[in-house]
């Protein structure tokens, strides 16, 4: 069956709040219901209608022609088994609290894209804005699990308090990549700017590209990481970039020790 | 007892007596086969018998590189206990002290079952909180730092009750040397059958035993009436023919498994002929009322 089609008609004229159309709800709806849905977040009334052409289809796949950077809360809590493909930009807070299925975008994610997701795989072919899978304010915990592989660059804080799942960053990172991290895994293929690992409690973050860490972090040594290996396996599909990078002999760094210091760094030796 | 003819080897028309058992497996890596091998042959060594071992524990298979999690030589082991408890608590106990102290050693889950065994996330706690947990494609895995690096172990293991323990057979010859000839190709087909493990020395058992003793307290002891040298003086289950018993005793995830390695250990000790093999094949069982599972060995003949 053929995916549901969501055609951009013009750029909104205000943010939109497209979390009222996660797939699941849609199922079953006609295109008329679809339409009437209300997305706009100021007191000027948003319908569906009015920015996109809906054509049925299978809401398991949801597809959109054309985005925009007015995008909010795509795919958010989204579940297993769905899938959103988008070709243009999206806004902030992509796949916010996802818990399954996958995400596509092929174009730039606005700031915390994958902010408390618990299990989707989100693709970012473009650049990606601050907070990738970062909190809200006031959230204790950031991204808990799934998979972020963004192609471009991340702005700053990426992967701010991660506690579980893997961010992969093809391109550069923007200043404090790794702020926070309490588990999980960041894979920085780039340049990456200001104090990583700032503050890093347990969790694994690796740099492509070896740097000064800083006095808080302590050298341990060039090791072979049985786990390094299987997550190289594991990512070989979705990053060859990562997947090389995890293969070979890598070099730890211990620390943040200013926090509890139980989280690494790891770099090509 | 009445017998069938196959190749000049006699067939007992009797059947072996198996009993329901839990069953759990690892799949052990290192960086060399050797000790791969040398971790699984640890563990599962002083597991025979769950009379005195408390559980059944053998090797499966061997695994390449290319069939393990993470790229590296492997063993597939399986372990059988009476209960799931006592299967958790005999693997967790010779996964801390076998393959824990193993140089170069990870350990992954060997079967996706009904239940799952907390392993590393028993194991753990060695590394002083230390210890660091990692999920790759949904699976949990615990990295605990030791001398040679890291120890990876997967946090839970597969388990399941339908497993079966107590398939056998007994292998008659004349003399020592060709009984053995013909138990050790009987083994070597069982081997390459998955899913299923041989747990005693080499395979094979010497000292069958019977219930009951007169002694107070044995509940088991010698199984006399297959015990050549007592032939004429008690009520022998020989012919003057066998100078010799062994026994394979076999343990499979399931039904089927246990019933395809018998098939296959029948088939290579029938194939060797009675010349220079076994005269006569037989199968233990205790009247058929305390195991649910009967494999008779008439519907196994190849």
């Amino acid at each position: 069956m053929k995916p549901l089609l969501f055609t951009l008609r013009r750029e909104p004229d205000q943010r939109l709040d497209l979390s009222a159309l996660a797939p699941d709800r849609l199922v079953g709806r006609k295109a008329a219901e679809i339409e009437a849905i209300e997305i706009g977040t100021t007191k000027v009334s948003v319908k569906v209608g009015d920015v996109f052409k809906v054509r049925l289809g299978d809401p398991k796949t949801v597809h959109y022609e054309g985005g925009s950077d007015r995008f909010d809360l795509l795919g958010a809590r989204l579940l297993p088994g769905f899938e959103i493909y988008i070709e243009g930009d999206v806004g902030a807070q992509l796949g916010r609290e996802a818990k399954g299925g996958t995400i596509t975008v092929v174009g730039d994610a606005g700031p915390f894209a994958g902010s408390g997701m618990t299990g989707a795989h989100i693709d970012i072919h473009g650049d990606a804005g601050d907070f990738l899978g970062g909190p809200l304010a006031g959230e204790i915990a950031g991204m808990a699990g799934g998979r972020i592989v963004v192609r471009g660059g991340v702005g700053a804080r990426a992967g701010d308090r991660l506690r579980r799942g893997v961010i992969v960053i093809e391109g550069d990172a923007g200043e404090d990549l790794g702020s926070r991290v309490m588990a999980g895994t960041i894979v920085a293929i780039g340049a990456t700017e200001g104090r990583v690992g700032y503050l890093n409690r347990r969790g694994t973050i690796v740099l492509g590209q070896p740097r000064d860490l800083g006095p808080c972090y302590v050298d341990c040594g060039p090791h072979n990481l049985t786990f390094a290996r299987m997550l190289s396996r594991s990512l070989a599909e979705e990053s060859r970039k990562a997947s090389r990078l995890l293969a070979q002999q890598l070099r730890r760094y211990g620390g943040d020790t200013a926090a509890l210091g139980k989280g690494e760094i790891l770099t090509p030796l | 007892m009445p017998q069938l003819v196959r190749k000049g080897i006699r067939i007992d028309e009797s059947f072996a007596e198996a009993f329901p058992m839990s069953g759990t497996g690892l799949v052990i890596t290192a960086p060399t086969r050797k000790w791969a091998l040398q971790a699984a042959h640890t563990m599962t060594g002083f597991a025979t018998s769950v009379i005195g071992c408390g559980c059944e524990a053998g090797v499966d298979y061997e695994l390449s590189p290319r069939e393990t999690p993470d790229g590296r030589p492997g063993v597939r082991i399986l372990l059988f206990a009476m209960s799931s408890k006592d299967a958790e608590k005999q693997l967790v106990n010779r996964l801390g002290q076998c393959v824990l102290t193993c140089p170069g050693t990870a350990v992954f889950s060997a079967l996706d079952g009904e239940f799952q065994i907390k392993v590393g996330d028993a194991v753990r706690q060695f590394g002083d909180t230390w210890q660091m947990a990692k999920m790759i494609d949904g699976r949990r895995y615990w990295r605990v730092p030791v001398m040679d690096g890291e120890f990876l172990c997967e946090a839970k293991v597969g388990l399941t009750k339908k497993s079966v323990g107590g398939g056998n057979l007994l292998v008659m010859g004349s003399d020592w040397e060709s009984t053995m000839r013909a138990t050790e190709a009987g083994v070597e087909a069982i081997r390459a059958v998955k899913d299923a493990i041989a747990p005693f020395p080499g395979g094979i058992v010497r000292s069958g035993s019977k219930v009951g003793s007169k002694y107070k307290g044995m509940g088991a002891s010698t199984n006399d009436a297959y015990c050549p040298t007592l032939r004429g003086v008690t009520d022998s289950a020989l012919d003057e023919d066998i100078g010799c018993v062994l026994e394979i005793v076999i343990d499979g995830l399931t039904d089927a498994a246990v019933r395809e390695a018998m098939r296959a250990g029948l088939k290579a000790i029938i194939a060797l002929g009675p010349k220079h093999g076994a005269k006569r094949i037989g199968a233990g069982n205790y009247g058929g009322k305390l195991g649910p599972f009967h494999y008779h060995l008439k519907d196994l003949l190849p």
